[in-house]
């Protein structure tokens, strides 16, 4: 029945695709896109970048809802689409980015609710202007990715697919706590849906856990946000909070408050358990979007909220929470060795390397932080990109199990070439992009602490170790006889991954393209730090000599 | 400057077209691509060391890596004395390894894949050698690992192939962690880690100490140590050297270019090239002459007993790489790189003669039942022969000059250096007895394998005999470029690498010299003489000696268990721990527990009060990870202050 599904679905894809009308059709968007650059390049075209790509996915999302079900072509078709169109408008923010300045960009503000002097007010810096961009590019590969996989309530799920991609860029651009904690909340019902709906067979039970834990690590947060609210003289400017310079005691209690939210969906050892069955549970692109995003907005939450708003608690806690980071990453890293299920075992990859993000952010100097913001864009890139591929082959053999595969290089070696790719990205090998971050993080945090950065480095030996030994048991070997009729992945499969593997590659080879974006951003961040770490000193070491 | 480029990128070209095109366009003639770029970096190089001996150096960077803040690094080129010879060594033997391989894999489904890896292969090793900086050379260091896991893992279909790839690259991991750490070191207390900033200023750094865990430790010595434990993994030393006699599960051409020539060589080139860090510490280098010693020793006894002949071959590689550490050890850094050149070809030329040997054999690699080879291949016969009478030091030969030259400044060096001198000349004489223990079981006597495999007996065909031909000749002659002026030579390689690698201080008389020459030309005709008895003589002899020390003879069978000794302290538990403690225990029971069970902790806290005494396990680890975190953090908070 499965494979009689497969293709009925498969057959008119190809059909069209070779249809000579439909080929020149397609030449209508490459020509729209040649002149909307032209028009970009010579700065023609003015449009508000960030608030288009916030709710053209949302009014999308609800425009979708009006299509027939039965059509399901043009429901996906039209996300994707939409899902293009978005990170086309993503472009300007590329080209037009002032590397120079560490101020907010692309600002764009106007009142709100005024007797609460809650704003609409958005902007990008440095910080957090590349996770828009990959925000934009995963949420294309999820359309792409789910093509022929989700067969069922196909309208929903697109619709989910792009309210999250909304949510998720609203927080990265949010300039007002409340718009940001209404786009925070907004994110985890689709994200909920998501899972709920078309998940596995736990998918109940993981949904609900990824709903409490986050919700409780948020609440927390709210009550840090009235708290900053009134402290502010009743307002929710972010910028404004970043300057307030806030009494120790109660920096302390609200760096708590925040990281409580944040550390959750990061996730820190120990509130990290329920990002394995989340994902585990999860569509693919369910996982995709988790790992190559949700996760990042705790770090990014780290690096936007707590560090300029409370600066000398995080001089404080620095320690503590680097010791939890590589606690996260032997953790993380050990416990891939003991798994059977290949989504679970990158699930707790990635706490492994999400310890890493955190321990470079909280090394608080220059190379650990930059570290920790490109170690997040690689580990979207290469965590997703290990997603997608475990998607694509669970489509063909419906298992997670990985005593379930050997010696699939045979029956698909074009997809274990890929694969090896991300898993050398995955080990940090040199050339990949996973080196830069990782190895920009272990100077960060060397410099902060010789011990933590050398139990850190023991992180990609254990590395190595678990991502071999998966790659091995899924690709070499005995050739698994239920494997050899499997079909290489087709064209659409390979355009998903390739976009990915560029980015490796490019990152590792050329990764000041990125890093130059960071460059004001984090020294900004840095300066702010450090005053007030010494202003802390200053107040209470009192006159001991350093 | 865009032929030194082009040294390093031609064969990163012909990978990038074979691995795309091979497999559907190239196909059977995908070593054409392979071999004219690697035919090209050769004569490229040839014409680079003419310029550097002719005294130029080259040294400039291409284009930025990566920049975050003070830290910047490029990808850059420095082509001195001690990188000529590598370019020689690596294009040569590689072009001649291509040739060979057009035979040797012939026929093999994965064809096209294999001049690939070859292309990477070549292309990463020489980016490590022409590196001007400590990261760009970490590049090279582990895209040749990566090359190594792919072709050690060739025969992917085959479990221990696929698990000796494996093990490989995660036993190089552990020498990588402390070579990572070396790297982040210069960085933190220099400020920069392209070569020439790292020699002008290491100086600088004497007498400092750092404090580790409470303890100071001199600062030169921790980075030298740490950039050595690199070089254990990548060269194979003692207690890293497991991963490689279990590489030679890959195919034969590349356990002659990957682990015996090249890559495994590269931790030695590493020493030579940071010899202004190690001189600048006697504990480091007296660590780096001690490793070499014992590793050499060690892997040579274990050569004795084997039968295995790639096995025997690649224990012996392991054994002539701590020479090569050993000289470095004594500040011999132009002895040991004249020892990696001249041992780059005798050995490949015994991998390769093994290669054929197993290709006449049907794949065979058992000594015991091969013999009288020598009637049916003249051409391996004769090579091989060569190959052993150069290892075993026999005079006129490349090895002969290149391991005199080590074992003489041993004699002279500091505290360590009679010590490894004596260790040296040992191992010299075991080395000259498992060699010839090759020649006499495989190519005299009377032929023990089956029927089948006596009728199929040939000479290989022409691609893989005149490789072998044309590395005879290495063996033969690559030692007279450094013939000492005791024989009437001007050792000119040693005054070629004086700009580099320095002048080693040299106190003992010309007697003392006819002595230590004369000692190693006795014991390697010594351990000549014995295997003659032994093997051809009186084959009974090693039976009996085999048998009466039973308990010594097993041990060195068994490698001195040290596989064992990994397995049940390290890999065992890796996964016991995984799957029965954090698994089972940690994440499913306490942490799950804790966020399951905070209401009905509550309504039963006298009760899990009760069972804290009872000293479950998972109360161990969860007050475990506590603690640790605890004291971390104290220790953390008040080393800041």
């Amino acid at each position: 029945m499965q494979t009689g599904h497969d293709a009925h679905i498969s057959t008119p894809v190809e059909n069209t695709g070779s249809s000579p009308l439909l080929r020149s059709l397609l030449l209508v968007p490459v020509i729209g896109l040649v002149f909307y650059l032209g028009a970009l390049a010579v700065g023609v075209i003015k449009y508000p970048v960030l608030s288009w790509v916030i709710f053209l996915p949302i009014v999308g999302a609800i425009a979708l809802l009006f299509i027939p079900r039965k059509n399901e072509k043009l429901i996906k078709m039209t996300a994707f689409v939409l899902s293009v169109v978005v990170f086309l408008m993503c472009i300007p923010l590329f080209t037009n980015f002032d590397k120079t300045t560490s101020n907010m960009q692309f600002v764009e503000k106007y009142a709100w609710v005024p007797a609460f002097n809650i704003n609409y007010a958005v902007g990008i810096d440095g910080i957090s202007m590349l996770f828009v961009l990959l925000s934009a590019l995963l949420t294309i590969l999820c359309v792409t990715v789910s093509w022929n996989a989700i067969t069922d309530k196909v309208k929903e799920f697109y619709a989910s697919l792009l309210l999250l991609e909304g949510a998720m860029i609203g927080v990265f651009c949010s300039l007002d706590l409340f718009l940001f904690y209404i786009f925070w909340e907004a994110m985890l019902i689709p994200m909920f849906i998501m899972i709920g709906v078309w998940g596995g067979p736990n998918r109940v039970y993981a949904a609900i856990k990824f709903f409490l834990y986050t919700l409780i690590g948020s609440l927390l947060m709210l009550i840090g946000i009235i708290v900053l609210f009134f402290y502010n003289g009743r307002s929710f400017d972010i910028l404004q909070m970043m300057t307030t310079n806030y009494p120790y005691d109660m920096q302390l209690i609200l760096f708590w408050a925040f990281f409580s939210a944040f550390a959750v969906k990061v996730p820190m050892f120990p509130v990290h358990t329920w990002l394995p069955d989340a994902h585990t549970e999860a569509p693919t692109a369910g996982s995709v979007i988790l790992a190559g995003i949700l996760i990042k907005m705790g770090a990014y939450g780290f690096l936007r909220f707590n560090m300029p708003f409370f600066p000398q608690a995080t001089v404080a806690m620095a320690p503590a929470m680097m010791v939890l980071s590589v606690i996260a990453i032997i953790y993380g890293a050990v416990i891939c060795l003991g798994q059977t299920d290949l989504k679970r075992l990158i699930a707790y990859s990635s706490v492994s390397h999400m310890g890493f993000v955190t321990l470079g952010i909280f090394a608080l100097n220059f190379q650990g932080i930059q570290g920790g913001i490109l170690q997040m864009i690689n580990h979207g890139i290469v965590t997703g990109a290990l997603f997608l591929c475990v998607g694509m082959v669970y489509e063909r053999t419906h298992t997670r199990a990985i005593a379930d595969y050997g010696g699939a290089a045979a029956p698909l070696p074009v997809y274990a070439g890929l694969f090896m790719i991300f898993t050398l990205a995955a080990v940090g090998l040199p050339g990949t992009n996973g080196f830069v971050g990782e190895f920009l993080i272990l100077v960060g945090g060397f410099t902060a602490s010789k011990l933590l950065g050398a139990l850190a480095a023991t992180g990609i030996i254990i590395g190595a170790a678990y991502m071999l030994w998966l790659y091995q048991n899924m690709f070499f070997v005995r050739t698994n006889p239920k494997l050899l009729g499997l079909t290489d992945i087709n064209e659409r499969e390979i355009l998903t991954l390739l976009p990915l593997v560029i980015l490796v590659f490019w990152i590792g080879f050329y990764p000041n393209t990125f890093l130059s974006f960071m460059d004001a951003s984090v020294q900004h961040l840095i300066e702010r730090i450090s005053t007030a770490g010494q202003l802390q000193l200053s107040q209470h070491l009192g006159a001991i000599p350093r | 400057m865009i032929n030194y480029i082009l040294i390093p990128v031609l064969p990163l070209a012909a990978f990038v077209i074979n691995i795309i095109f091979g497999k559907f366009f190239f196909k059977e003639k995908s070593h054409w691509i392979a071999i004219l770029a690697v035919f090209g970096s050769f004569v490229l190089s040839v014409i680079t060391f003419a310029e550097v001996a002719a005294g130029k150096t080259i040294n400039y960077d291409a284009f930025s890596w990566i920049v975050s803040g003070s830290f910047n690094v490029s990808f850059g080129l420095l082509i001195d004395q001690l990188t000529a010879i590598m370019l020689i060594v690596v294009t040569s033997v590689s072009l001649l390894v291509h040739v060979y391989s057009v035979g040797y894999m012939h026929g093999d489904k994965g064809y096209y894949r294999f001049f690939s890896y070859l292309s990477l292969f070549t292309f990463s090793m020489l980016m490590l050698v022409t590196a001007n900086n400590l990261l760009q050379l970490y590049f090279g260091w582990e895209a040749v690992g990566l090359c190594s896991y792919f072709l050690i893992g060739f025969w992917y279909e085959k479990k221990s192939a696929a698990d000796a790839g494996k093990k490989a690259f995660i036993v190089n991991r552990f020498g990588d962690f402390g070579f990572g750490l070396g790297v982040i070191m210069i960085f933190l207390f220099i400020g920069a880690i392209n070569y020439t900033d790292i020699f002008a200023n290491i100086s600088t750094l004497q007498g400092k100490t750092i404090t580790m865990l409470g303890h100071d430790f001199d600062l030169i010595t921790v980075i030298a140590l740490l950039l050595f434990c690199g070089a254990v993994g990548k060269s194979a030393q003692i207690p890293l050297h497991v991963w490689l006699p279990d590489a030679m599960e890959g195919p034969t051409p590349v356990s002659a270019l990957i682990h015996a020539a090249t890559m495994v060589t590269a931790g030695v080139f590493m020493v030579a090239r940071f010899n202004p860090v190690f001189s600048l510490s006697e504990v480091a280098m007296n660590t780096v002459a001690i490793t070499g010693a014992v590793t050499s020793l060690f892997a040579a006894t274990i050569a004795l007993v084997q039968n295995d002949i790639k096995r025997i071959i690649a224990y012996s590689t392991v054994s002539q790489l701590g020479y090569m550490f050993l000289a470095c050890g004594v500040g011999a850094y132009g002895a040991g790189v004249f020892h990696l050149f001249t041992h780059a070809y005798f050995k490949a030329l015994l991998f390769l003669g093994a290669g054929s040997v197993m290709h006449a054999m049907g794949g065979e690699l058992d000594i015991q039942k091969m013999g009288g080879l020598r009637k049916y291949m003249p051409v391996t016969f004769w090579t091989f022969l060569i190959a052993s009478l150069s290892i075993a030091g026999v005079p006129g030969l490349a090895g002969f000059f290149s391991k005199d030259e080590i074992l003489w400044l041993a004699y002279n060096g500091g505290a360590v250096g009679k010590t490894v001198w004596l260790m040296g000349t040992l191992v010299a004489g075991l080395t000259a007895f498992y060699s010839f223990r090759i020649i006499y079981l495989a190519f005299f006597g009377k032929f023990r394998g089956t029927h089948e495999q006596e009728h199929h007996l040939h000479e290989s065909p022409t691609s893989m005999t005149l490789p072998l031909v044309v590395l005879a000749i290495g063996a033969l002659a690559a030692g007279w470029i450094g013939i000492p002026a005791l024989l009437g030579g001007n050792n000119w390689v040693g005054h070629f690498f004086e700009p580099v690698l320095g002048h080693p201080h040299v106190h003992g008389t010309h007697a003392e010299e006819w002595m230590v020459v004369g000692i190693s030309i006795a014991v390697a005709f010594t351990g000549i003489l014995i295997s003659t008895i032994f093997y051809l003589w009186k084959p009974q002899i090693p039976v009996l000696i085999g048998e009466k020390f039973k308990g010594v003879y097993t041990t060195l069978w068994n490698k001195y268990y040290v596989d064992e000794f990994y397995d049940r302290i390290i890999v065992q538990p890796a996964f016991w721990i995984a799957k029965n403690v954090l698994v089972g225990i940690t994440d499913a029971k306490i942490i799950e527990g804790i966020v399951n069970g905070v209401p009905k902790l509550i309504g039963s806290f006298g009760e899990k009060l009760r069972k804290l005494q009872t000293g479950y396990v998972q109360h161990y680890a969860l007050s475990m990870a506590i603690g640790l975190f605890v004291i971390l953090t104290l220790v953390l908070i008040a080393g800041t202050r």
